[in-house]
């Protein structure tokens, strides 16, 4: 199915620029290391589903200026994220916030888990405790089979 | 005409599909082996007549008969061959038509090596995968026919997306539709079993064959969409958590479960019920992915809204048949009683284990793709539910399935001693920890993602060598080897492949180094240990595109070891760039190299990516994929096909 992604990536892949440009980036290697992994947990918003990390869209270009900028003038990493979500919403989040009902995205697979391996345990146990059961008597037809194949074996 | 053909061979095909559905499952209902007989030659015409109805499709984008709709929008008649063929399939209404023709395929090799089957199974395993096709000729037929003409015909086509005019990408979806909708005859048998009201071992040894090939098939899909995203989207990213991608890895995983649980309701006669239910949801997911990707519900709710016709329709079809099904489940669930007995330590708890991680994965995988929407439609929030979450949702229960499965594979059936397995195992454990010690040496300060990935793979890897060795009994006899069933073989080789497949994965992803910089002509730069230098850049003319190819020597410790040609190509008639990465592929590491724009100063940006251990990434695909031909291949499945054949020889009336 990823060439369905591949035509609709293609629809916003207009203008010639691409992924993270040699201009933008910084000349501190930390603070670049720190935008580099930011940019990777933000969403290019005319995108299908990439980071601006990824993305060629002009405006994924401006979004990352824009985190390289925050970083530059001393926000933490947290404080920046926090500047584009109240420009952005939370819609740029690549990881959702475990907030309100998300809690229940970010608890549902320990709770399936938890509840699957209990179950996967309870019948085990039930399993191991079992007599062999008495298989079902074979139906007429199935009896004549059998006699048939003795025969002729 | 040829078109009018198979136009009309399509409406047949539905017809027949039509037959194919109600008579045999009425015959089987009142033993009349009349009625029942028909499934078989019904399958066959109708897999004919919808290969009659592609073949005619394939022929007027072969001869660009531009006189229909669907080649104008996506064909040209400067394209190559091969993706004129390909562009068949590269749009909605053909790919659907592939769909229906994989459909109908499955439900012909049902009937033609189904000789072995209870009449009545088989009648209704034909009738219901019947069912399935005259859902979706008829939403081919009333909502997507790809056999639509325009009047008058334009002089030539719009072209095809060009990032789909690539070879990796012209083999994708048949693959991935042979997996997909392979799973569909799984979900036939499950539902005709509950119908028959009776599963037992017999069923379990019928139902793995399929889902083996299903499952093999959907690996290769997936493996070539993910090493084509590799090399065509020009940054070397392999998986994306995309929902279109999410789609497929469900059913896979789900798939990856049942060929599991299949062979413990073959063995032990247990798990039958949780058996059947993972077919019927294997194929439900199948159906969801189709849904998902074709209504447009994963962009936005509101793109759903704008053409509501094709969503609806493929939404009642995931309705009828895995409400219908589960329904049936439910009503049925007293003839799942299971009858062996096995102990808390066994082979057979190994697969439960291995059933509820898998299980659970694809229900994360499930729960954050449909997040959005949820979240959009009862929360009125909108988000986004990307890498990192699944990143850290997932892997862990992929950790833990590679911790388990050495152990779990070594186990004997019914009831083990873990005190008889676990000592040889020993040397395994001090082996990895070995070795992943070694590269933590190596590379101190960074990030457990690649050490952890190489222990995983060295301890899968070296389990799967292990269980063969222990194979060879107390005289170390290597012969022995030679005479395991296939299907020990395929185990131990899929295992193995899933261990260089989490080994290469944890290594890139820890390993990679980038390099993106302005590079002037005939001056050399070094990225990690080589050195590189562009030569020069061209522009050449394609048959449908221009290029900007650049010249990079690519060189360690003074003498060059490959010259790699990087290229930038525009398509004038969709009006759209591609990258084609160069990409100097070596055992251990790939050196991938990618042109960019021109400078003003008269450089050029060019990145660098040095990737450890990608090509493993596919190695290990293909080796899953292997292990389960070898599966396939293995002398029961063969047995009980002769023995079926021979039977019916003898008896020709019954």
């Amino acid at each position: 199915m990823i060439w369905i992604r591949a035509i609709l990536l293609s629809i916003f892949l207009v203008g010639p620029a691409q992924a993270v440009e040699p201009d933008e980036v910084l000349s501190d290697p930390f603070l670049e290391a720190r935008a580099r992994n930011l940019s990777k947990e933000l969403r290019c918003i005319v995108c299908q589903n990439e980071s601006i990390d990824e993305s060629n869209a002009s405006l994924a270009r401006d979004l990352r200026i824009l985190v390289r900028e925050r970083l530059a003038s001393g926000d933490s990493d947290q404080q920046a994220i926090d500047f584009i979500v109240a420009r952005y919403g939370e819609f740029v989040l690549l990881r959702p916030q475990v907030s309100g009902a998300n809690i229940v995205l970010w608890l549902a697979a320990p709770v399936v888990f938890l509840m699957a391996g209990a179950l996967a345990i309870a019948y085990l146990h039930g399993r191991s405790r079992a007599r062999p059961a008495q298989g079902t008597p074979l139906s007429d037809t199935e009896e004549a089979r059998i006699a048939e194949l003795i025969k002729d074996d | 005409m040829i078109t009018e053909l198979g136009h009309f061979a399509l409406i047949l095909a539905f017809l027949v599909a039509c037959v194919q559905t109600v008579v045999p499952l009425v015959g089987a209902h009142r033993r009349w082996s009349g009625g029942m007989a028909i499934a078989e030659p019904a399958a066959t015409l109708h897999f004919l007549l919808v290969a009659l109805s592609f073949a005619a499709l394939t022929q007027a984008f072969v001869t660009s008969d531009f006189s229909l709709r669907l080649v104008v929008l996506n064909s040209h008649s400067a394209k190559p061959m091969l993706y004129k063929i390909s562009g068949v399939w590269g749009n909605h209404e053909g790919s659907m038509l592939l769909w229906a023709l994989i459909l109908s395929l499955f439900g012909a090799m049902a009937a033609w090596f189904g000789g072995n089957l209870p009449p009545t199974l088989r009648a209704r395993v034909l009738a219901v995968q019947g069912s399935i096709s005259v859902a979706f000729l008829s939403f081919i037929i009333l909502t997507s026919n790809p056999f639509l003409r325009v009047s008058p015909p334009p002089f030539d086509g719009r072209d095809l997306n060009p990032l789909l005019q690539d070879p990796g990408l012209a083999f994708h979806p048949p693959f991935l539709y042979l997996g997909y909708v392979g799973l569909s005859i799984c979900f036939s048998f499950a539902v005709a079993a509950l119908i028959e009201g009776r599963i037992d071992a017999a069923w379990g040894r019928w139902v793995r064959p399929w889902t083996l090939a299903a499952w093999m098939f959907l690996t290769i899909g997936i493996g070539l969409g993910s090493w084509w995203a590799y090399y065509e989207l020009g940054w070397g990213g392999f998986w994306f958590w995309d929902p279109v991608e999410n789609a497929s890895f469900m059913p896979w995983l789900l798939a990856a479960a049942l060929l599991h649980s299949a062979i413990v309701v073959e063995k032990r006669e247990a798990l039958k019920s949780w058996t059947i239910l993972l077919a019927i949801l294997a194929f439900g997911f199948s159906l969801m992915g189709t849904f998902i990707v074709r209504s447009g519900l994963l962009t936005s709710v509101h793109a759903f809204a704008n053409d509501p016709e094709r969503g609806v329709y493929i939404l009642f079809i995931l309705v009828f048949f895995t409400g219908g099904a589960l329904t049936l489940f439910a009503a049925r669930s007293s003839v799942m009683e299971a009858r062996g007995v096995f102990s808390l330590v066994s082979r057979e708890s190994a697969i439960i284990a291995n059933n509820v991680l898998l299980a659970v994965s694809c229900f994360v995988v499930f729960i954050g793709t449909m997040w959005p929407m949820f979240a959009e439609m009862f929360f009125d929030r909108t988000l986004s539910v990307g890498p990192p979450f699944f990143n850290l949702a997932f892997t862990p229960f992929m950790v833990v399935l590679g911790l388990i499965l050495p152990f779990g594979s070594m186990l004997p059936w019914k009831r083990a001693r873990a005190g008889h397995v676990l000592p040889r195992l020993v040397p395994l454990v001090v082996i990895a920890v070995l070795v992943m010690g070694l590269v933590w040496t190596f590379q101190t300060g960074r990030s457990l993602l690649g050490p952890v990935g190489v222990f995983l793979g060295a301890w899968l890897i070296g389990g799967a060598v292990t269980d063969l060795w222990s194979r060879t009994g107390r005289s170390r006899d290597l012969r022995r080897l030679l005479r395991l069933p296939r299907a020990d073989w395929g185990k131990s080789v899929a295992h193995s492949g899933l261990g260089i497949t989490m080994l290469a994965i944890a290594g890139l992803m820890a390993w990679e180094q980038e390099d993106i910089r302005v590079v002037q002509p005939g001056q050399p730069y070094a990225v990690g240990g080589w050195q590189l230098e562009l030569i020069g850049v061209s522009r050449e003319k394609g048959p449908n595109y221009l290029s900007t190819i650049g010249e990079v020597s690519l060189s360690k410790n003074g003498s060059e070891i490959a010259r790699l040609f990087p290229e930038k190509r525009i398509y004038p008639v969709a009006e759209m760039p591609t990258t084609e990465a160069a990409i100097d592929y070596r055992f251990l590491r790939d050196i991938y190299v990618v042109i960019g724009d021109a400078q003003a100063n008269g450089g050029w940006v060019v990145r660098t990516y040095i990737k450890p251990l990608a090509s493993w990434i596919w190695g290990g695909a293909l080796l899953m994929a292997l292990g389960a031909a070898l599966s396939l291949s293995d002398r029961r499945y063969r047995v009980a096909a002769g023995a079926a054949r021979m039977q019916t020889k003898r008896v020709p009336a019954e």
